[in-house]
Order: structure tokens, then sequence, then C-alpha cells
């Protein structure tokens, strides 16, 4: 019979004070945790997806819905952007390397990029199967698009106009997979890689009625939706973005400053709720406190007798201290649990397969949740367990009960 | 093996208390007679380690218990001393046998269940063991805190007031439990009371 039984058969002997206890810490670890995994999870991906991007060149509009369509996959883009201008633009001294994207079409839900092998290497693509596009209507899946659309290579799809929905599909031109990238963990996983032609030739037929152009204006009609720069030198931070503009058609996004302003945005949500369950975790001391010191009424005779068995004044402060803190800690562990449940069901349940959240994944922070419920069974119990201190055993025992 | 010597003490504003010097040897059995307030409890409390006297000391076998440290006389205690309150005083959340075994844990001992079953049949409530104090009646309780009392096979066995809430036939049957117990436990045994029923039960007595 060591102390750790006695206080856990203390403890069940109050089953509903323990459970609702152990239930207030738990619902402040698990909203605090929901919190870490959720944003950590969510900077990674967007830090993943946006790496080696410097710059983004797009039709006027949003930058942040720049950003979140040619980067992310996420909004619907700003429009487009003539051909043209583009390739004047990806020619500029200052850029490094510059990746034309043509978006517009899908396949089940999974964005098809018209692209260049550029894209290739910024994003360091590798196959896990077959082998990259070359002609046009060829197709490099993402690996969960191979998984969910159950595609292999040398397979046979048909694109659908628009970005997320199936009704418009182009029966023209099927496209042949012939490769399957390996899983990369950002969004590329999700997207199916095409040439821009074929993303041109699904949209022909439209240039084919009526009208004849001449080479040249058909290459002046041509356009594309945004362009992934990567810079030359960190100089051309300040300069570049000034002079697309100012001097064209289009405009320059920055994904570091975009996705900073969207956490800025949704930040104050986050820490909302993050005081919120700061709070609930300040009552949840507090009811622990509570129950622990009235308790300690009824307790003072069970504490005198233990006293008169020999046991010391310190092994019955640790008794009490003991009943608090098994609370907290287990209600800290259940709230990790459940915020890694909750997590994993949302992540379910998520439309977006982009920036889907996962449960299995852990955090540093989480271990300061560990802690920080220590430390509230320890600011809770101090007080109840000090009064083990003051229990005049002779007295309170002659006391009729 | 027990000895006091010119014990005094005196609470914050009451008069000052004298105790006449007492030896019991091993295996003797005393009443401790004395009208309320005549200082019975604190006496008791004092013996068994609770209360520091002002004055005087208290040795049992040859240990002064009053030079030890306040951890160590816990421990001296729980090892040598058992106690019998007026009021059963079981832990709630602890069935009998729980009970019973605490008084070893507390003390730093072992917990020898055969030892904590002997006593416990041999009081009548071997049939108990699984169940908890709000089961029991008040008389089987008291019992269950006798065998507390002797779980550690002390050399001493106080007993405070144990017939003051029982009718006349229990009071009987208590005293005998203890003189008895006592007895097959080789351990002396004081029981205080003002009770004059228990009076010609024991031939020992110390007057205060």
């Amino acid at each position: 019979m060591n102390i750790l039984r006695l206080s856990t058969k203390n403890l069940l002997r109050n089953k509903l004070t323990t459970f609702l206890n152990i239930i207030l810490v738990a619902f402040g670890v698990a909203i605090l945790s929901i919190l870490f995994l959720a944003s950590t999870q969510i900077g990674n991906k967007l830090e993943q997806n946006a790496k080696d991007i410097d710059l983004v060149v797009g039709a006027k509009g949003s930058p942040l819905q720049l950003i979140l369509s040619s980067i992310y996959h996420i909004d619907f883009p700003t429009g487009n952007i003539p051909l043209k201008d583009a390739t004047e633009l990806m020619q500029n001294p200052m850029v490094k390397k510059a990746v034309p994207l043509a978006l517009g079409d899908n396949f089940q839900g999974h964005r098809i990029v018209g692209t260049d092998s550029g894209f290739v290497g910024l994003y360091g693509l590798k196959l896990a199967k077959g082998k990259f596009w070359t002609k046009d209507l060829e197709a490099t899946i993402g690996s969960s698009v191979a998984a969910e659309a159950h595609l292999k290579v040398g397979d046979k799809f048909f694109g659908a106009h628009g970005l997320s929905d199936a009704s418009d599909e182009h029966k023209h031109h099927a496209y042949t997979v012939t490769g399957i990238l390996q899983a990369q963990g950002n969004v590329t996983d999700n997207l199916i890689l095409t040439n821009i032609g074929s993303v041109y030739k699904m949209h022909e037929p439209e240039h084919d009625e009526g009208e004849t152009h001449t080479e040249d204006a058909e290459i002046n009609n041509k356009e594309i939706t945004a362009i992934l720069i990567q810079y030359r030198s960190p100089m051309s931070v300040v300069i570049f973005p000034r002079m697309v503009n100012q001097s064209t058609n289009m405009q320059a996004a920055s994904p570091a400053m975009e996705s900073a302003r969207l956490f800025s945005l949704i930040g104050v949500g986050i820490e909302t709720l993050k005081w919120f369950a700061v709070l609930i975790m300040a009552i949840s001391a507090l009811s622990v406190f509570i129950s622990l010191y009235n308790a300690m009424k009824e307790k003072k005779y069970d504490l005198a007798v233990m006293r008169s068995l020999g046991a010391s004044q310190f092994k019955l402060f640790s008794l009490v201290m003991l009943e608090g803190l098994l609370i907290t800690v287990s209600g800290a562990i259940l709230g990790l649990f459940i915020g890694h449940f909750a997590l994993q069901v949302i992540g379910d349940y998520q439309e977006s397969s982009q920036a889907r959240l996962t449960g299995f994944y852990f955090v540093n922070e989480e271990f300061y949740l560990i802690v920080a419920g220590l430390i509230i069974g320890v600011v809770a119990s101090i007080i109840p367990a000090l009064q083990t201190y003051r229990v005049d055993i002779a007295s309170t025992l002659s006391k009729e009960k | 093996m027990i000895s006091i010597q010119s014990l005094s003490h005196h609470y914050n504003n009451g008069p000052i208390l004298k105790f006449p010097d007492w030896e019991i040897l091993d295996e003797e059995q005393w009443l401790l007679l004395g009208a309320s307030g005549s200082g019975k409890s604190t006496l008791l409390n004092i013996i068994s380690g609770l209360l520091k006297p002002e004055n005087g000391q208290v040795k049992l076998n040859e240990t002064d218990v009053y030079s030890l440290s306040f951890k160590e006389m816990d421990r001296f205690r729980g090892q040598n001393i058992g106690i019998i309150f007026q009021k059963p005083h079981l832990i709630k959340s602890l069935n009998v046998f729980d009970n019973v075994a605490l008084a070893s844990s507390m003390a730093d001992l072992k917990i020898n269940k055969s030892r904590v079953m002997d006593l416990l049949s041999s009081l009548g409530l071997a049939d108990k063991t699984k169940n908890y104090p709000e089961e029991l009646s008040q008389g089987q309780l008291q019992r269950v805190s006798i065998a507390r009392a002797l779980v550690n096979n002390p050399a001493l066995l106080i007993a405070d007031e144990p017939t003051s809430s029982l009718d006349d036939e229990n009071a009987e049957k208590v005293i005998k439990i203890l003189t008895q117990q006592a007895s097959d436990n080789h351990a002396s045994l004081i029981i205080a009371t003002h009770d004059k029923r228990v009076k010609d039960k024991l031939n020992k007595e110390y007057l205060l």
C-alpha cells in the first residue's frame, strides 16, 4: 500500500469530482494541443510548398489569391497573363529560374498543371514509376492522385474544365499517364503535371470556330496563368516586384509575405482560442484546488489516523500533492490524446487534400503541456497539502466526528 | 519497559498538569483512570509520542521517545505503539484488509498478509476483509481498529475510552477482546477510561 495506490483510491472514491476535474484539464490541454499541432502542420506545409519560390507573377488581382492558387493550389487563379509578356519577363537577367504554369482543368478534383521541366527541378521531384511527360497529352501524376484515382502508368483519363468540378469534360483528348511521382509531402502529391501544349490543346476547338489566325496572332493570343520565379540574387527582392507591378500589366506577389499576411489574419482567431484554453486550464486548477480543499475537512481524520499509525508529515503532504498531480497529469495526457484524435478526425473530413491535417504528428510543445499539467497540479494542491502539517492529531482524533 | 519520569505539561492558558511517575512492565495490563479534564488524553498523547511534554521523560524499551526527531518518532510510534481511539476512524476509501495493512505500510514495514488475516479472523472478521467501512456495524469497525493497532506487533497497546459509546454488553466484549488480544500478542496494555463498568476488569490502576 504505497501512497500512490492510496491517493488513487481516494480519487476513485469521489469519482464524479475526479472525472469533472480531469475533463476540465483535458479540454484545456486538448484545445492547446490542437492549436499547436494544426498551426505547426499548416505552417510547415505552407513553408514546404513555397520553399525555393521567391516570387509569383500572375494577372492583377488579390496577391494572396495569386499565391494560394499557383503555389498551394487552393483558390482560383486571378486570371491569365499573355504568354508574350511572360516570356519577356522570364528572360529578365534578374531571374535565375522561371517556371510557367497553365491551370484551368482538373481530374476528380486534382488540378492539372501545364508546365515545363523547370517545375521538376524547382520542387526536386523524383519518379516512383514510369517517366516524366515529354509530349502533348502525356501526364505525370502525384502519389496521392495515383492512390485516390487508382491510376497506373499507361492509363488514360479525361480532364474536366474548371478546378474542382467534373461536369464539363474535355472528351476530345485523353491524357495518358506516363509516370507516377514519389510522395513529396507537399502539394505536388495532389497535382497532375503535363506540358503547356496539352492545356492549349484542350481548349483549342474554341479558337477554331470561323476565324483564321496568322501564326503571329496565334502566339500573341496564347496565355498562361502564372510564373514561379527564383531570383538570381537577393538584391532583386526590392527591385523586381516593383518593376513588374509598375511597368507591366501583371502583378508580382511574394509567397513569404503573403503567407505571413495570411497567418496574421487567422492569428487573431488562434490567439483567442489560446487564451480560451488557458482560461479553461486556470478554471481547472481552481476546481482541483477547491475539491482538494473541501476534501481536507473530511480527510483531516484520515490524515490524523495515518499520522498516529506512523506516517510522517512529509508522507501525508506527498499524499495530497499526489492526488492533485494525478488529476492534472492524467488530464493532460488525456487531453493530448483527445487533441491528436480530434485532429485525425478533422483531417479525415477535410475537403482540400492539399492541406490535410493528421493526428499522427508530434511537436515539442506537447511536452510543455504535460509540464503545464504538473504545474497546475502543484499550484492547486500546495495549499491543501500544506494543511496536512497543521493537523493536530491528538485533538482531531479525540473530537467526535 | 515503559517508564515516565517527572512529567508535567500545561496548555496555553490551562493549569499545569503533573503526572506521577509510572513504570509498566512487559505484558502488564493497566487502567488509566481519572475524571474528564484530569489529563488522561494528554498523558496518552505524551506516551504515544504525539505531544511533547514540557518537562520529564518518556522511555519505551530504553528509547527516550522525545530525543527522536519528528520523523523518527513517527516511525517509532508506528512500529512500537498501537493506538485505539474512541472512534474507529477507518479510511473510507479502503476495504477492511487494506485498512489494517495500511498500518504496516505507514510505519515503513512490509505487509504481512497472513498476519493481517490471522488477526482479522481472531476478531471474527474473516469474512469481512473485502468490505468497506460503511458496510460494517459500529462494533465491527471497532474490532477492525483493534486489528489495525495490533498488526505491527506493538510493544504497547493504548486504548482511549474504548467503551464510552457502547452498551454494557458490548463494553464488556470489547474489554475482553482487548485484554485477550494484548496477551495473545505479548503487548502491554493501557486502557484509559472514566467508565465505571471497566474498573474491576483489570487489576493494575494508575490514578490521575
